[in-house]
């Protein structure tokens, strides 16, 4: 059996940096509690050192030159947790959730995918970095020898099977975890490290302190064995922040978007999964409640705005997830300050980069995507897609769909395109959206002459009526005559004629056209739907 | 080579160094890959559409430059290629485009409201890359409206889809892109052609109108410009294998028709397999 654990040294300090990396190398107090009594919760080695200490009002530690002081962020240290799970689940699929600063791991077997502990904990490490923050690893043969080596040993600690005792010999008996009671027995005692308590006769210390003696004793002789506490598998991945103040413009929420986006994706990648869309949620400023309303089929509270980013194809670059979030919320701003930000990501297996030699070159889906946002952004959300037609006879009826940029099947396609070219073009037509309306004089029940934007047109051919109705059981029912005209305006007649006078026969004339209109029977009123080109 | 010619061309070579790299060097220009546009006449008469290029379609309502752009969509889409068309007026019909063939699913449709919009999409398409054609349909906007584009931006997105497989296609009822277009079809329109059945007859709710169909017509295509002939793309052979075809002696216009679809028209018609015409129009207008 062998184990590993992570454990975070000044969590609270690191998971407010991760989200701040300005910070890392500063000295950083962080300060938690109700006004007035805010004090230092914590503080990292820098901070320490510079004079900072647990217990110090926040008036004191502002006094401190240099020293930064943040407000301890419960939303980071919720995220910077379930990272640190996702990095423990990239390695082995056994994890105990120990404490929120710490993990252990069950890395038994894994020496066929890793050549060593060594390399094991080394990866860890690294991951842990990806992720900001810094980690000290302890692997050892048992779960607790792990865990207090990792919170005892600074860096990389690899514990080999029967040398426990002497290497936790080495730590003083606070990494074990004691109640102040027995800290300050063993301090009387003139016991400060594990080896001299693990000196210690078993039967005394069981006479003095009891069943925790006797705990205290394996612990330090790193003898205990127990089982692990297996965490399940989560799959959501959410990223949050709190802003002291609110934000308003795009510019500096797409600062922090970036951040957490940074965050998301660092974690997807260390689960080797990608997003498949992505969800952003902000808590709008008390006074602009009643901001947006909910879109149909999601519930939004109160106060709160939220979008869903669906994506072409699964992807973890955050700064395409960025650019598509910004040209989103460009056209759909909250309208109100962000107090605080949740963007939550669907996880998908990554898009296998491997395309067929012989498909034809088509767009790559995330350029694609960021493509159709900025045109989105120009013309509106309903007037970019694919048109997708509608099993109605209602004329002119389709809906606009996603467009997604699908190469296959093209072997087949190719070919039959390749060897078939009609010797006649397909008749096509354009349609006036909204239909023009057109004064029409009938002659005989058949149509003579139109008048439309401004033209006065002489009905050469008429075909029709072709009559057509439909839904009248809804609100907005059809029924209407069609008619396929062909129609000649002025200017052509007079071309005609003046080619008549010269001896030259009528040409013809590009002024011709072929309308199709029709008798709108429930507006009682003449229409041009397009014209045939 | 004697010694004279070799000592004249080293002194050429010297007195063009730093602005000619190889002055004796022949360079064959880059042959460009053609594709069909769907119309087998207009790929006897251009050699098809050139990829990397500008191709611009003009000429006046009904003279069927939708009925070129909507084969060369189907030709393209039916060999899976993506291809996107920025419709400056929104006026391009699904349904006729459907029934000619295009694969809707392959096509990005982007519905203009301006010209304004229209090139700004455009330029976002091309800086994208990627697709098989775009095509621009300016079809309906006032050819004044057009003029305003400056000339520049139609040399930027030549010059965007230079070396790219992307074949962009402007459709408009003047030319205005000019010598940036390395293909320029200039699109006339004929008669009509109606089948006609039987004359109105009096029944006893009305009178019926007498019975015709929109059958077709026939377009005249003419090469305004065409740097494949320029530059002998298209073999002589073509050429003259095409004047057989309806091409004209110069082989710079054809004529080919265009065949009405029934499907155009939300009901079906009723036309027998002989292809006549059975009923006599239609109820009696309103």
């Amino acid at each position: 059996m062998a184990f590993a654990s992570i454990f975070v040294p000044d969590f609270m300090v690191q998971a407010v940096v991760r989200a701040e990396p300005g910070l890392r190398e500063k000295p950083v107090a962080i300060v938690d509690g109700n006004p007035p009594l805010v004090r230092v919760a914590a503080a990292n080695e820098k901070a320490r050192l510079a004079g900072i200490e647990y217990g110090m009002s926040k008036l004191n530690a502002s006094q401190f030159g240099g020293v930064e002081i943040r407000a301890r962020s419960a939303a980071q240290e919720k995220s910077t947790h379930a990272a640190l799970l996702d990095i423990g689940w990239s390695v082995s699929p056994r994890i105990e959730d120990s404490a929120p600063d710490a993990i252990v791991l069950d890395i038994a077997g894994l020496t066929f995918l890793f050549p060593s502990e060594e390399e094991i904990a080394a990866r860890l490490v690294r991951l842990s970095q990806e992720c900001g923050w810094t980690a000290q690893v302890a692997t050892a043969a048992n779960v607790d020898t792990a865990w207090i080596a990792a919170r005892g040993f600074r860096g990389i600690t690899v514990i080999p099977a029967g040398r426990e005792a002497e290497m936790l010999g080495r730590l003083p008996v606070g990494a074990l975890s004691l109640s102040l009671e027995i800290s300050e027995t063993l301090h009387r005692w003139g016991i400060h490290t594990c080896a001299a308590l693990a000196a210690l006769p078993v039967e005394e210390l069981s006479t003095r302190l009891g069943q925790p003696g006797i705990l205290l004793h394996t612990l330090a002789r790193g003898a205990r064995s127990r089982s692990m506490a297996i965490a399940q598998t989560e799959s959501t991945f959410e990223e949050e922040m709190e802003l002291d103040d609110g934000v308003e413009d795009l510019e500096p929420l797409s600062f922090l978007l970036g951040r957490l986006l940074d965050q998301l994706c660092a974690r997807l990648k260390t689960r080797s999964l990608a997003a498949a869309s992505i969800r952003v949620r902000f808590e709008l400023e008390a006074t602009f409640e009643g901001g947006p309303v909910a879109p149909v089929g999601q519930t939004n509270p109160r106060g709160t705005y939220q979008r869903d980013l669906q994506l072409p194809v699964p992807g973890s670059d955050s700064k395409m997830l960025l650019k598509l979030l910004r040209l989103r919320l460009q056209g759909d701003s909250p309208g109100a300050p962000i107090v605080r930000i949740m963007v939550s990501a669907e996880a998908a297996r990554p898009r296998a980069a491997q395309g067929g030699l012989f498909l034809p070159t088509f767009p790559d889906p995330e350029k694609l995507e960021l493509t159709i946002a900025r045109i989105t952004h120009v013309v509106g959300e309903e007037n970019v897609g694919s048109p997708a037609l509608l099993d109605t006879h209602r004329p002119g009826e389709f809906q606009m769909r996603r467009f997604v940029a699908r190469p296959e099947g093209a072997s087949a396609n190719k070919l039959a395109a390749e060897n078939h070219f009609p010797a006649a073009a397909a008749a096509s037509f354009r349609i006036f959206r909204p239909a023009l309306p057109v004064q029409l004089e009938l002659r005989n029940h058949q149509p003579a002459r139109l008048i439309f934007q401004g033209k006065r047109g002489e009905v050469l051919t008429a075909s029709g009526p072709w009559r057509t109705s439909g839904d009248w059981w809804r609100e907005d029912p059809w029924d209407q005559d069609e008619w396929d005209l062909e129609v000649r305006f002025p200017s052509a007649v007079k071309r005609e004629k003046a080619g008549a006078d010269s001896g030259k026969p009528g040409e013809p004339s590009g002024e011709r056209g072929r309308y199709r209109i029709y008798y709108d029977a429930v507006r009682q009123s003449w229409f041009v739907r397009g014209i045939y080109d | 080579m004697s010694a004279r010619a070799a000592t004249l061309r080293r002194h050429c070579e010297t007195l063009l160094a730093g602005r000619v790299s190889s002055p004796f060097d022949v360079r064959n220009a880059p042959s460009v890959e053609t594709v069909s546009a769907g119309i087998a006449p207009i790929d006897r008469l251009t050699g098809g559409l050139p990829r990397g290029s500008l191709t611009e379609i003009y000429g006046p309502p009904s003279s069927g430059i939708t009925s070129v752009l909507v084969s060369a969509l189907a030709s393209l889409t039916a060999a899976s290629e993506v291809c996107a068309l920025v419709d400056a007026r929104d006026s391009f019909d699904p349904h006729s485009a459907q029934a000619a063939g295009v694969r809707l699913e392959q096509l990005l449709w982007i519905r203009c409201r301006n010209v304004d919009q229209a090139v700004r999409a455009t330029d976002l398409l091309i800086q994208g890359g990627g697709f098989g054609m775009i095509a621009l349909d300016l079809s309906d906007i006032p050819p004044q409206a057009v003029r305003y584009v400056p000339l520049n931006v139609w040399f930027r997105f030549r010059r965007a889809v230079e070396n790219t497989p992307t074949i962009f296609m402007i459709c408009e009822q003047e030319s205005t892109a000019k010598s940036c277009a390395s293909l320029v079809l200039r699109m006339e329109t004929q008669e009509a052609r109606w089948r006609h059945t039987e004359p109105s007859r009096q029944e006893h709710n009305g009178t019926h109108t007498p019975g015709c169909l929109l059958d077709g017509w026939s377009n005249t295509a003419e090469v305004i410009r065409s740097r494949a002939r320029r530059e002998g793309w298209i073999s002589e052979h073509l050429i003259s294998a095409s004047v057989g075809a309806g091409v004209n002696s110069d082989g710079s216009s054809i004529d080919f028709e265009t065949q009405a679809l029934w499907s155009l028209h939300s009901f079906a018609k009723s036309v027998g397999k002989n292809g006549k015409v059975l009923s006599a129009g239609g109820p009696p207008p309103r």
